[in-house]
């Protein structure tokens, strides 16, 4: 019983994670949510224009049980940036909100420059979907 | 409505996370799965949101996304208000 060493789950997310810069962990994909806050989440993203990895944590429930043992937080959807939990749906509303968001994604002058789009208009950047694999 | 002890409320998420983190006080609403909480305590005091938040889910450990389905947090410190 190799179990309690190697843990493939734990790693193919963690690998996740160092992989790709911006990655949301949601309920259904980008293009369907299922869930109100993981749509709230990816529309505040898709608004900002800036790619990001998704992972569907449906599928299979072990992934969001090393998930949330992993980042040490409960719920769905969890958003990391640089290899870091940057919160779930009320943190990045409320950051998004104050342009923290944006200055944690590097996103530069996307207040002082156009005023603020209400609504994305050119769904310029179509998130990259990783592969479920998980 | 209902009286089903399993059913979480407003009343008892409030009085658990002022009970729990040091002189918090908690504003809750909520339909008995989907909860918000707006909650301020000295404890938050220097701590990033996510550290903020993590305090509060922590009063309700595994029942977070159980019997407590959907909990929404804002956290404010003392000197926020």
């Amino acid at each position: 019983m190799s179990e309690q060493t190697s843990n493939p789950m734990r790693e193919a997310i963690q690998g996740a994670i160092s992989e790709n810069r911006v990655i949301l962990f949601m309920k259904g994909t980008p293009e369907a949510p299922a869930c109100g806050f993981s749509a709230r989440t990816v529309a505040i993203l898709q608004s900002l224009g800036e790619p990001f990895a998704a992972v569907d944590i449906l599928p299979d429930p072990r992934i969001r049980q090393e998930l949330s043992s992993l980042s040490n937080w409960p719920t769905i959807p969890q958003l990391f940036v640089d290899g870091e939990l940057v919160g779930g749906c009320d943190i990045i509303t409320e950051m998004y909100q104050s342009g923290e968001l944006q200055e944690t994604l590097g996103i530069d002058g996307a207040t002082d420059e156009s005023p603020a789009p209400e609504s994305a208009t050119v769904p310029e950047a179509p998130p990259i979907s990783i592969e479920n694999r998980l | 409505m209902t009286d089903d002890p399993q059913t979480a409320t407003p009343e008892e998420l409030q009085s658990r996370i002022e009970a729990t983190i040091p002189g918090a006080r908690a504003t809750v609403t909520g339909d008995g799965h989907h909860f918000m909480a707006v909650v301020s305590a000295p404890a938050f005091d220097g701590l990033s949101r996510i550290a903020q938040h993590r305090l509060v889910y922590d009063v309700f450990g595994a029942e977070v996304g159980e019997r407590i389905h959907a909990l929404s947090i804002q956290t404010n410190t003392e000197t926020d208000r």
